[in-house]
């Protein structure tokens, strides 16, 4: 049984879909027209659609970013690997590199190495992972920039525009993506030993050391699975806009990234992780984003929403808060 | 202060007290009083409710009901702040002091004096100077804390419960992390504290320790108080069977039966390190264990006991000397390796180094082997809870199932949910680190029929223990430790508490 | 001595940096760069302040950028659109943001929130309502406010005041020494009595106010506000404090350190502008690679230190 449905397990995505629910029936009864799904162009249209295909980058990157968070740590850099990742793709196709494949390869292979190097400073040096990965991050986006030489570089490429704009059954492809990640992800942690060795070094490092886990080992995984989920939500996000922008793409998203694991049940602090949660965290916060674009709403309250929404979680999710509205305390 | 021992005005009187927890009633209708100028201990095994009670008085939480009377005023103190404004201070088992921080400002830590409305850091030092001096401890007190070791850490702790003038102490299971000689300088202490009419609530296991320093000792079973006793009136064997609610005949077969099981087995040895060392920690030792023979290693605080054993599994690489398994030499650089020659360790902090908390029981126990097969195999669900079903009846572990998050239980049985972690690997090699620390008497007398019934089995084990009696009577020989150096190896007739003791201490003579 | 070998280090690169740079560059060595360097980096430096008792405390602010820029434009638009005299408007904002952090400050203490959630959303708040109050940019048009961007050591002076009383409430202030024992061991802490979750408020409180006064400082260095004002320097500022020493985990660090943090900044920034050839992109890159060696140097110094109990 490759998910464990038991009851501990329950408690903590069941706030996602809560929250989910909770904005959907609010589009369900004041934005008309919003869960109108229709076929144009051969493929399918809607506000629906449209959450499920902006929200893809950030999904991506919350697939990996659970792992990582789950071992305990976390990785602030995807966004910047995005953008390296978007600058090398938009080089290799502009200095003329027409197989799709190469330019795949060799980006995805980049964010790999570039997840491996945030692995090597946390699991070999022992680095804290907010600082190994802000290393990254600061002058991660510093290399995405010096690439591109700070321009926005367009490209025009078929196969690779398909990534990110493309359609696969009528599906955006980049959907389609996401649930294959999952898919593999999920199965990669609770068909093998790899999920429970994940959680244990996220619950107690030295105990799982002791116990014989190859604790360095799990922790060069997670963050070259980060780095490597990081490069094909890099590849969306470029593909979706046709160019590479060193500034902005992956701009704050692993703060979205991190949010929506957090949102989906999976603990800061590491332990037992919540894949599905994660995604639904990423919907939630997609879909509170285009309700509110949807309702003519500014979008400068979109930020101030993201925060109240923060905030409400993490409420939620404390110990502390909700025993406040359990019974109250009863003096002796 | 410091009046005669009146019955009728205690300094401090519980009574009545009621907690309850989610599943469970720690205490029920609990009384403790003590008086100004007593020692009163609280003994009882774990789950009794010792650290519940002692909570409740420290403000660490409300009671649900019953009566708490300083100095004749109902107190109820609801926060550690408040408590101590009272004047119930607490030093604990674990050093919670700030490390980062010198000891100097550990001891005045909230309580800085001003002078002008500033920090004034000259009194700091002069206090903390004269503090430490009061418990005869020479250190210099602009140094952090965690330069220092556990032994001074406790005693720094102390004196800043001292500084705070309290009416109350509690000393919860303060010698734990001391030895003989720190002991008997805390005692001195807390002879002293009792002549200024100070109360001191003892929490501790030793029993020796207990004997010494109680004038009254209560004992709690199940949340229940079994009985108030007055030190002098009660013989050890009275105590530990109202403890663990034995019949005192029972208590007394236990012991013999251990001494009974005991057989030593020659041959080849599975393990032998010659001149294995490491600089700045260990000086290069000799240590063989054969296949169904239990090897102890005593000594003394800081003589290097967990220190060997980290090295003879890998968790601290060993400098000098080679380490043979079954004959060949082998390159120990972690754990892992440790464990693939079929090894298996039981750390002395089963909390840092133990349990993983969140997880299950089911995934406590069979992490090790899990590890062992790798990442790929993983094993099915149906195998785990086997194994787990297996070693909970074996072990009898006190949980309703086998997915209950090992950190709800309490020590004792996460110990032997550990102990079943390794014998689910299926070691030949187990080193155990202070088995028995912190669990009660009850379990304490089970683990160490386990380890006889496993070396009867076959397996070879290293045996580290504190309790030089524990170690004497489970081991076949007794490797000495002194100062991080091997100082005899005992074994035979010279297997008994004077020649230990003699050991020890003739090389601290010797220099 | 040891505990000072960090700072050492942070000083010794400095050093190493500004002689480097001297050398490379002719007429880096003046007074007149080197004022303009604490000009151009003070409103960095009052924020660092204000984070560095917040990673001491074994916390983290991300909010600093939104609140420089969020301050700004409302210091902006209360002396433009509403009239308000600067002093006025200049105090309302010092106050807000200091509610603000209040808040971030009563949550993270009372239901012990993660900061980097808390502070997260503060940024989006902060950003949000920044960009509610003006869209763009606002210019400030006012004769005190002239006098001060002209003066060359107005910045440096509140950058160095504020400096010199975050010195004296860090080490002679129980406030300070708490800060610094919830850092090196919160629960420690709670059972040795301190008060916990008043000393977070106020840190984040501190920090609320020192990133409103580096919007502030900043409206003084622009002669206006802009929302998007500031973005990532969240970053830099944390920067600055872990290269002067302070250990994220909280507890270990100085505010000196910090000082000669932000000074390497300033210098790279400085260089890089002198150089003029290199894009600015690699201020990020060195920044990034500094960051990288102080925490390997912080690493290695704490192994030795140490004995192994």
């Amino acid at each position: 049984m490759a998910v464990k449905f038991q009851p501990s397990n329950w408690g903590r995505w069941v706030w996602a879909m809560l929250s989910l629910g909770l904005i959907l029936l609010f589009d369900l009864l004041f934005v008309p027209g919003f869960f109108a799904i229709e076929i144009r162009d051969g493929h399918l249209f809607g506000s629906l659609i449209d959450i499920l295909n902006r929200g893809a980058p950030v999904m991506l990157l919350a697939i990996g970013m659970t792992l990582v968070i789950a071992t305990g740590g976390v990785d602030l850099s995807v966004g910047a690997t995005m953008a390296i990742v978007g600058s090398v793709a938009a080089l290799m196709v502009s200095k003329g590199h027409p197989s799709v494949v190469a330019v795949l390869l060799v980006c995805l292979l980049v964010a790999t190495a570039l997840g491996l190097w945030n692995g090597v400073l946390v699991a070999v040096f022992r680095i804290q992972p907010i600082v190994a990965t802000l290393i990254l991050m600061v002058s991660g986006r510093g290399i995405a920039q010096l690439l591109t030489d700070g321009q926005v570089i367009p490209f025009d490429d078929k196969a690779l525009g398909f990534i990110g704009g493309g359609f696969l059954f009528k599906v955006p492809f980049s959907i389609t993506l996401v649930l294959l990640t999952l898919a593999a992800t999920a199965l990669l942690t609770r068909r093998t030993a790899l999920g429970l060795f994940i959680e244990s070094v996220g619950n107690n490092g030295i105990a799982s050391r002791y116990a014989g886990i190859d604790v360095r080992s799990v922790q060069l995984f997670v963050y070259a699975f980060s780095g490597f989920c990081a490069g094909v939500a890099g590849l969306v996000a470029t593909s979706n806009i046709r160019a590479a922008d060193a500034n902005n793409t992956g701009l704050n998203l692993e703060l979205d990234a991190i949010l929506a694991v957090v949102i989906g049940g999976t603990l800061l602090t590491g332990g037992r992780f919540q894949l599905v949660g994660s995604l639904l965290g990423a919907l939630v916060i997609q879909a509170l984003t285009t309700t509110i674009l949807t309702k003519g709403v500014p979008i400068e309250y979109t930020l101030v929403v993201k925060a109240l929404t923060v905030l409400a979680v993490c409420l939620l999710q404390s110990e502390r808060f909700r025993a406040a509205f359990r019974a109250p305390r009863r003096a002796a | 202060m410091g009046g005669p021992l009146t019955l009728d005005s205690p300094l401090l009187r519980m009574s009545g007290i009621c907690k309850d927890f989610p599943g469970v009633r720690a205490l029920d209708h609990v009384d403790f009083e003590l008086l100004s100028g007593e020692v009163h201990t609280l003994m009882g095994e774990n789950g009794a409710g010792k650290s519940t009670l002692i909570k409740i008085l420290t403000g660490v939480y409300p009671r649900d009901s019953g009566a708490v009377k300083l100095e004749g005023q109902s107190i109820h103190p609801r926060s550690t702040l408040e408590a101590q404004g009272l004047g119930i201070s607490t030093v604990y088992q674990e050093i919670n002091l700030i490390p980062t921080l010198t000891v100097a400002e550990n001891i005045s830590l909230g309580r800085e004096p001003t002078l002008f409305g500033q920090i004034n850091w000259r009194a700091i030092r002069s206090i903390a100077e004269g503090a430490m001096a009061k418990l005869d401890v020479q250190i210099d007190v602009n140094q952090p804390l965690s330069s220092y070791s556990i032994a001074i850490q406790q005693m720094v702790a102390i004196a800043r419960s001292v500084e705070i003038e309290a009416k109350v102490l509690v000393l919860d299971e303060p010698t734990s992390s001391l030895d003989t000689g720190e002991a008997k300088r805390l005692f001195d202490v807390i002879r002293r504290l009792k002549a200024d009419g100070l109360g001191i609530v003892f929490v501790s296991h030793f029993l020796d320790q207990v004997f010494e320093i109680s004038d009254r000792i209560s004992v709690l079973r199940n949340g229940k108080l079994v009985g108030c006793f007055v030190a002098k009136e009660l013989s050890r064997l009275q105590l530990v069977s109202r403890m663990i609610g034995k019949e005192e005949t029972e208590v007394a077969k236990m012991a013999d039966r251990k001494a009974k099981t005991l057989v030593p087995e020659t041959g080849v040895p599975f393990l032998s390190a010659t001149g294995i060392g490491r600089t700045n920690s260990i000086s290069p030792l000799d240590l063989s264990v054969r296949k169904g023979e239990i090897v102890g290693v005593a000594g003394l605080l800081g003589s290097g006991r967990t220190e060997v054993a980290k090295l003879l599994f890998g968790i601290d690489k060993h400098d000098q000397g080679t380490i043979c398994v079954e004959g060949k030499a082998q390159r120990l650089t972690n754990p892992r390796r440790a464990i693939r020659l079929g090894f298996g360790f039981l750390p002395e902090d089963r909390k840092a180094e133990g349990i993983l908390p969140s997880l299950s029981v089911r995934e406590n126990m069979m992490l090790a082997l899990q590890a062992k097969r790798g990442w790929l195999k993983l094993l099915s669900i149906r195998e785990q809870q086997q194994l787990a079903d297996r070693y909970i009846k074996a072990l009898k572990i006190a949980t309703p199932d086998a997915e209950k998050p090992i950190g709800e239980l309490s020590g004792g049985n996460q110990q032997r949910v550990l102990i079943a972690r390794w014998l689910a690997a299926q070691p030949q090699l187990l080193i155990l680190d202070e088995p028995t620390r912190g669990i009660d008497v009850g379990a304490k007398a089970e683990v160490e029929g386990l380890t006889l019934q496993l070396c009867a089995d076959g397996m070879a084990i290293v045996f580290i223990s504190s309790e030089l009696e524990e170690v004497l009577r489970d081991s076949h020989r007794v490797v000495v430790m002194r100062d991080r150096k091997k100082v005899g190896e005992l074994s035979g007739d010279d297997l008994n508490a004077q020649e230990l003791m003699n050991t020890i201490a003739a090389s601290a003579n010797g220099g | 001595m040891k505990k000072h070998l960090s700072l050492l280090a942070t000083i010794s690169v400095f050093l190493l940096m500004v002689i480097g740079a001297s050398l490379k560059f002719k007429g880096f060595f003046s007074l007149d760069v080197f004022v303009n360097l604490v000009r151009d980096n003070a409103f960095l430096g009052v924020a660092a302040v204000g984070m560095t008792f917040v990673i001491l405390s074994g916390g983290i602010d991300l909010s600093v950028g939104g609140m420089i820029g969020f301050t700004s434009v409302l210091v902006g638009s209360l002396i433009t659109k509403q009239h308000l005299g600067p002093g006025l408007s200049i105090g309302i904002a010092l106050a807000v943001g200091s509610l603000i952090g209040c808040g971030m400050g009563f949550v993270i203490g009372k239901f012990e929130l993660p900061p980097f959630l808390v502070t997260l959303a503060g940024m989006f708040l902060t950003r949000g309502l920044a960009l509610i109050v003006s869209r763009e940019t606002v210019s400030i048009d006012n004769p005190f406010y002239d006098k001060i961007s002209a003066a060359k050591f107005a910045l440096p002076s509140i950058f160095l005041v504020v400096l010199l009383v975050g010195l004296y409430l860090a080490h002679f202030r129980r406030f300070g020494r708490a800060v610094y024992a919830i850092g090196g061991s919160e629960s420690s802490a709670l059972l040795m009595g301190l008060p916990v979750r008043n000393t977070k408020l106020k840190v984040y409180a501190l920090s609320g106010f020192c990133s409103a006064l580096a919007g502030v400082l900043y409206t003084f260095y622009r002669s206006g506000g802009d929302p998007n004002a500031a973005t990532g320097l969240e970053l830099d500022t944390i920067a600055a404090v872990v290269i002067g020493g302070t250990l994220l985990s909280g507890g270990v660090g100085s505010l000196i350190g910090t000082l000669f943090g932000v000074l390497i900044l300033g210098v790279i920034q400085t260089a890089i502008d002198f150089q003029g050839t290199l894009s600015s992109w690699w201020s990020k890159i060195v920044i990034g690679g500094l960051l990288l060696v102080f925490i390997l140097l912080q690493k290695a110094l704490s192994i030795r230190k140490s004995p192994g109990t």
